[in-house]
């Protein structure tokens, strides 16, 4: 059965289109079919964060109006093919989309992938609350840092109240995943602890990403962090996370990176 | 910088912590979540004012989530004009 997950935040720039793509590939790389959509429209970004912007000729809102058929529409990922991209429009505006358009375009996917990823628009508006609307599950990215918390906050609360399964009385899976976590600032005090995020948040954690200079690089480079570069911390973190969410029980640590005896005398510390 | 200032300054982590947690009681209950901490506040504000006055913001509740069993501070400020005031009367 399928399975639509809504990756949000709220706040913007912590991570969710990095996250989608990761997330996403590594699915797809443990087998699974993936289809990860991005409902940025007009900012769209999850086409750069997997290298296929020059690749996208029709979008989603020419899906959602029925200009062309979804498969028309669909990117497959040049080095895993079952990681597939449904592009956001970068010329319309979000209110190209309609609720009964997305209904349709959601229900299509679900019938040809295990997982169907919705990369979400910053903000509370109709793009973000369209990216949730069908969900089955969210996926919460949170910096450990006052304002996304606040925010991560406030878009639990729409997940519990806007979505088609909260309005049915069912409720939404929900899970937290921190991204840019400093393990060595948390522990000197100088950044909330995981445990501080679980508490005020209470909610289950999908895992957690270290800050790396890998998702730079990987951005740059157009591919997602699993695939840049497979052994770094963050991409070990996005590996466990995506088994987290295939159901299977991964005990929860910070990966950290593996450094040679020359890096860790005399190397810098990532800032 | 001074030792006395580097050694004064204090972890910020905890006081974002006690901000958030301060911030989302009030926020959950203005938009409508239901909230436990904010519900228990308004009850124990009442009850305490029937005999004393307090000021709203003179009331601090705070709970921590542990596995087993939670922790539940409850924090009152009474002036003592009005303490005066109940002990004369």
């Amino acid at each position: 059965m399928a399975n639509v997950v809504v990756v949000t935040s709220g706040k913007g720039g912590v991570g969710k289109t990095t996250s989608t793509a990761a997330l996403g590939a590594a699915l797809a790389q443990a087998g699974e079919n993936v289809a990860v959509v991005d409902f940025d429209v007009g900012l769209r970004n999850l086409d750069l964060m997997l290298g296929a912007e020059r690749r996208v000729v029709f979008d989603l809102i020419n899906v959602v109006q029925g200009v062309v058929r979804l498969q028309q529409a669909l990117i497959r990922d040049k080095r895993i093919d079952t990681l597939w991209l449904l592009p956001a429009s970068q010329t319309r505006d979000k209110d190209a989309l309609t609720d009964e358009g997305v209904a349709r375009v959601i229900a299509d996917l679900r019938t040809r992938f295990d997982w169907i990823l919705c990369d979400s628009p910053a903000g509370i508006e109709r793009g973000a609350t369209l990216a949730m609307r069908h969900a089955d599950g969210a996926i919460v990215v949170t910096n450990p840092e006052v304002s996304s918390v606040r925010d991560s906050d406030r878009i639990i609360g729409l997940l519990d109240a806007k979505t088609e399964k909260a309005e049915r009385g069912e409720r939404i899976a929900k899970h937290i995943l921190i991204t840019r976590f400093d393990p060595a600032r948390a522990n000197r005090g100088e950044m909330l602890s995981i445990a501080d995020v679980m508490e005020i948040l209470s909610l289950p954690l999908l895992g957690i990403i270290p800050e790396s200079e890998e998702v730079l690089r990987a951005s740059n480079l157009g591919a997602p962090v699993v695939l840049s570069n497979p052994g770094s911390a963050p991409s070990r973190a996005y590996a466990d996370a995506a088994r987290r969410l295939m159901g299977e029980n991964v005990d929860m640590t910070v990966p950290s990176e593996k450094r040679g005896l020359f890096t860790k005398l005399f190397g810098r510390r990532a800032a | 910088m001074s030792w006395s200032l580097l050694f004064k300054r204090r972890n910020s982590a905890p006081v974002a912590r006690e901000r958030l947690q301060i911030l989302l009681a009030h926020e959950r209950s203005a938009l409508g979540r239901s909230n436990l901490i904010s519900l228990l506040r308004e009850e124990i504000l009442s009850a305490i004012s029937r005999h004393v006055k307090v000021e709203p913001d003179k009331v601090q509740v705070k709970m921590d989530r542990g596995d087993a069993v939670s922790m539940l501070e409850i924090e009152v400020e009474i002036p003592n004009i009005a303490q005066d005031r109940a002990l004369a009367g």
